[in-house]
């Protein structure tokens, strides 16, 4: 599997994405910066973790309007799987890519720790290595985790079985609506999320649960 | 119009900071009337806080080398080998009085600052800690500082992308109005690629980079060289802001530019900004440097060449650069967005020169700008030795394992869990120890190999016996690192005092280096950099002698660390170290009987420490034990609870006879530490510790969800962990009494 992972200034969980990627899929990803105008043939594209500029503005939406953003839309158009986690999911929601918005978490603190994800939909190319009601523990990192949509949106999400994981076991860090930590387009290749599967891979981390979904990806994209 | 030839009146030298032989001695040096501009530079440079004028004498006298140094003080931050051609570059800060006056930029700054020092010298960042302190928790204005520092430690580090794995929190009424924020950074080198601040070679460019020049911070160093009084909250414009997106960019464009070979010398601009690193620069090359501040790149117009040379904006860094490679360095700090400006070059005539407008705002010997500074022997009167408590002297509870409970929740105990979780700990995938344990442990790349860190300092010790307090703070991190299985490597120290003009509180500063190079030299364990912040003090009150040390280990196979919770059931529970039950100091004594007096803190034994902690380190990399922690503060009960708790697993065991059990459960006798390890392999470890003359003694076993001390009423993990960690989010939830 082919992946790219886009470089935009004050990413800063971009290393351990690469590095994820690789150790799971044994193939090297591309680093694309922000200011490219095009990415290159890749299965994968994935928007990382961190504070893209400094996050000044709502998080992730200076990000959603950077140069190879336009492309990013083309190719998941074209149906390239686009995967976005933290950072990454905020940019995805700021650009139109999914539905709904990342708010500050209710507690107003950026919070660090483990928490039990519930894989609410197997089915995704992203999600299909767990099985369907699994729980796996998770790190997050954020400070605006938040996920907030319409009632209308919300409704057709999960009428649409379009929430991949949810936050369990009464662990939801932020105040999500209806425990959302992650979300798929109604296409299934565009996936966000705010936990941190590239931080829980080996066992220095204390877990692997995090390398089913790369695997999923693996499997399924390739 | 310029206002660089005002009248240098005595009280505009006395706002400078400057003492009148202060000032005497600069009319000597210049033979004229300074300046304005000069006026502010000389305050800059011969601050207290730039020029360690009162401490430098007792500096020099602490072990700075040893066989794995690269290099000790006087650079950016320290350098240690830690083999295969990689190095660990550290150091700690501290950012006190900043961030009593304005917590969140204060604490954000303070980190920003310390990042800055380790990747200056082509260090990638790979760990965070902070040691902070702060007032009584009833003073009023103690959860908005709390509150502040630990968002503003929290809001730089995870923006930038470092894990922050550990430190300290602890309260105390004499940091009600001066709290301390000592921050710890540390990187990972290419031992032959490490960059240093030495200027070299005649009528090369000078080049600033990094964000604009504004007016904040402008004399952020004196302000941090005086005392507080009612009027402090006012200084609010002398603390700088942070920007860690910035200081992102500012990493990368430096490490990129780095590897071109472009770079011949790199200074970051800290405290007193373009003046100190200008001038370091320029001294430590022997060479002069002239700069036209027209060039600077500033985001407010106007300034003037006085406020230019003394502001302290953040995420500003000064090279000199290779004349060949200038347009391929440009490029890279285009590409990151960042200012890049040639501003000046070095000269050969030893003169630091300033133009602004095509006026020579300043012309310096840039040599005795440094070197000149004044330095003082102050006068000190040692703290008169106290004496020991007997076990007798300190009243025993009604209920060991109650008190216990008590102790487990107060706020210097409990769980710092509130304050780490708004820290980004997981960030670069290689936390194999986070916050919480003896030491936290990152992985070196891909490992094998990792480091291990910690911060810690007891200045109730300190206050009580500084020497011993010194000693115990050094001992104390050599076995945190100790306990998670790593050889202790060296020290970065962070000195916060109160005013040293103040005899006896020079008196505990000299004491407490006695201490701290005493135990540096018998555990081989040198400081390689180091920051001293004095007059910590408020309305004339000084704050405890907090000399906080902050400490990196290696372990050579990530495999071998060790944690502190208890593994299995059945295991055997040994205590190695003599127990001899000293109460004295202890928070047993000071915050359960409410005894504060100066009765001496236990004494540390160097010998013995180095003897039991390399006993307790090959026991591990053996891996005959299976969980092990240090015995510190509240005693050996405290621990054994710590372990319980972080690893969901309760214990069964029996104090001996012949000691009072509140002295065994509470005392704080120094080189001791708890380990498991199967029940079938006790005996030998027992055997082992005998032939090493180690005291080592079996408590107990594992087991069960409860602690159970024979003869006393067993109490419940659930219960212990509702008290440990309830304490800390419930104060935090409380009302804000700033304007109470």
């Amino acid at each position: 599997m082919k992946s790219a992972v886009i470089v935009f200034p004050g990413s800063n969980r971009e290393r351990d994405m690469l590095t994820a990627l690789e150790k799971i899929t044994g193939t090297k990803p591309l680093a694309v910066w922000h200011a490219e105008t095009e990415l290159p043939k890749v299965d994968l594209v994935v928007l990382p973790g961190g504070f893209s500029y400094g996050d000044y503005l709502r998080t992730g939406a200076i990000a959603a309007r950077a140069p190879i953003m336009a492309d990013v839309k083309k190719k998941a158009d074209s149906g390239v799987h686009v995967l976005g986690v933290c950072n990454g999911f905020q940019m995805l929601c700021e650009s139109g890519l999914l539905p709904g918005i990342l708010m500050r978490n209710n507690h107003l603190k950026f919070v660090c720790r483990h928490v039990k994800l519930e894989t609410a939909n197997a089915d995704t190319a992203f999600t299909n290595k767990y099985t369907q009601g699994e729980v796996w523990r998770c790190p997050v990192a954020h400070g605006d985790g938040n996920y907030f949509t319409d009632a209308e949106t919300l409704a057709r999400l999960e009428g649409e079985n379009r929430v991949t994981f949810r936050y369990a076991e009464g662990t939801n860090p932020n105040g999500s609506l209806n425990d959302i930590a992650g979300i798929i387009n109604a296409r299934g290749n565009v996936m966000g999320l705010m936990p941190h599967p590239e931080n829980e891979i080996e066992e220095l981390n204390g877990g692997i649960e995090g390398r089913a979904l790369f695997e999923s990806l693996l499997e399924t994209v390739a | 119009m310029s206002a660089n030839n005002i009248e240098i009146t005595p009280a505009l030298i006395a706002e400078h900071g400057l003492k009148p032989d202060e000032y005497q001695r600069i009319l000597t040096l210049i033979g004229r009337v300074p300046t304005l501009t000069e006026l502010g530079i000389f305050s800059a440079m011969w601050n207290e806080h730039c020029s360690y004028k009162s401490s430098k004498k007792w500096l020099r006298t602490l072990p700075t080398t040893g066989p794995r140094v690269i290099c000790g003080p006087g650079e950016n931050a320290g350098v240690v080998d830690i083999g295969d051609g990689q190095a660990i570059v550290f150091k700690m800060e501290s950012h006190n009085h900043p961030s009593y006056i304005e917590p969140h930029q204060g604490a954000a700054t303070g980190v920003g600052g310390i990042l800055r020092d380790v990747f200056t010298m082509g260090a990638r960042p790979i760990a965070a800690l902070n040691a902070l302190r702060f007032g009584a928790p009833e003073h009023h204005r103690t959860r908005h500082v709390v509150s502040g520092v630990v968002a503003g430690v929290g809001g730089y580090g995870n923006s930038f992308g470092v894990p922050t794995i550990g430190g300290e929190v602890n309260f105390d009424e004499s940091y009600n109005g001066n709290c301390l924020v000592n921050a710890f950074a540390a990187g990972l080198a290419d031992a032959d690629k490490i960059f240093y601040s030495q200027a070299k070679g005649i009528g090369l460019p000078i080049v600033y980079l990094g964000s604009k020049t504004g007016r904040d911070g402008i004399h952020g160093a004196t302000m941090a060289s005086a005392e507080f009084d009612q009027d402090t909250e006012e200084k609010r414009p002398t603390v700088q802001i942070g920007d860690p997106f910035s200081e992102k960019l500012l990493l990368e464009a430096c490490l990129e530019l780095m590897q071109t070979g472009a770079v011949i010398a790199i200074q970051d601009m800290g405290a007193a900004g373009l003046t100190c690193s200008a001038v370091e620069m320029g001294a430590k090359g022997d060479l002069g440097v002239e700069l036209n501040l027209d060039l600077v790149p500033c985001r407010e117009t106007g300034m003037s060449a006085y406020e230019m040379m003394l502001s302290e904006s953040q995420e500003r860094m000064l090279m000199v650069l290779d004349p060949a490679k200038e347009a391929q360095a440009e490029a890279v700090f285009r590409k990151w967005h960042l200012d890049f400006a040639v501003i000046g070059k070095t000269t050969n005539d030893l003169r630091f020169r300033i133009y602004r407008h095509n006026e020579l705002m300043a012309d310096l010997p840039i040599k005795e700008l440094g070197d000149q500074a004044p330095e003082y022997d102050r006068p000190w009167v040692a703290t008169p030795k106290p004496a020991m408590i007997a076990a007798s002297d300190a009243p025993a509870p009604n209920d060991i394992t109650q008190t216990l409970a008590q102790i487990i929740g107060l706020p210097d105990m409990c769980s710092r869990r509130w304050v780490w979780e708004q820290y980004d700990h997981l960030i670069q995938g290689n936390t194999a120890i986070g916050p919480g344990g003896d030491a936290a442990v990152i992985r070196i790349d891909e490992g094998p190999k990792a480091l291990a860190f910690t911060l810690d300092v007891s200045p109730r010790y300190c206050f009580a016996d500084p020497e011993e307090g010194g000693k115990q703070a050094v001992a104390e991190c050599w076995r945190n690192l100790t306990a998670v299985g790593a050889e202790p490597l060296a020290i970065t120290d962070n000195l916060n005092f109160g005013n040293p003009e103040k005899p006896e509180i020079m008196g505990q500063f000299v004491g407490c280096i006695k201490g701290i190079g005493a135990a540096c030299t018998a555990l081989d364990f040198p400081v390689v950099s180091g920051n001293v912040s004095l007059y910590n003090e408020t309305n004339g009150t000084g704050i405890l002698p907090t000399p906080a040390i902050g400490a990196v280990g290696l372990l050579p196979d990530i495999a071998m660390r060790t944690t502190i919770g208890f593994k299995k059931a059945g295991d055997a529970i040994i205590v190695i170290g003599d127990t001899k039950g000293h109460l004295g100091q202890s928070i047993y004594v000071r915050d359960i009987l409410g005894r504060r007096a100066p009765d001496a803190p236990p004494p540390v034994d160097l010998a013995i420490e180095r003897r039991n902690g390399d006993f307790v380190r090959s026991e591990i990399r053996a891996r005959n034990v299976n969980a092990v922690h240090d015995i510190s503060d509240g005693g050996l009960l405290v621990a054994l609870a710590e372990m319980a708790l972080a690893g969901g697993i309760g214990a069964s065991f029996a104090a001996p006879q012949d000691i009072a059990t509140h002295a065994w459960a509470f005392g704080e006798d120094q080189g001791r530490y708890i380990a498991t390890l199967p029940e079938s392999e006790a005996d030998g470890l027992l055997a082992r510790a005998r032939k090493a003359g180690i005291p080592a003694a079996r408590i107990g076993f594992t087991g069960g969800s409860e602690l159970t001390l024979a003869g006393s009423a067993p109490i419940s993990l659930a219960q212990l962990t509702k008290i440990h960690e309830g304490w800390f989010p419930a104060y935090m939830a409380g009302p804000d009494l700033l304007d109470a």
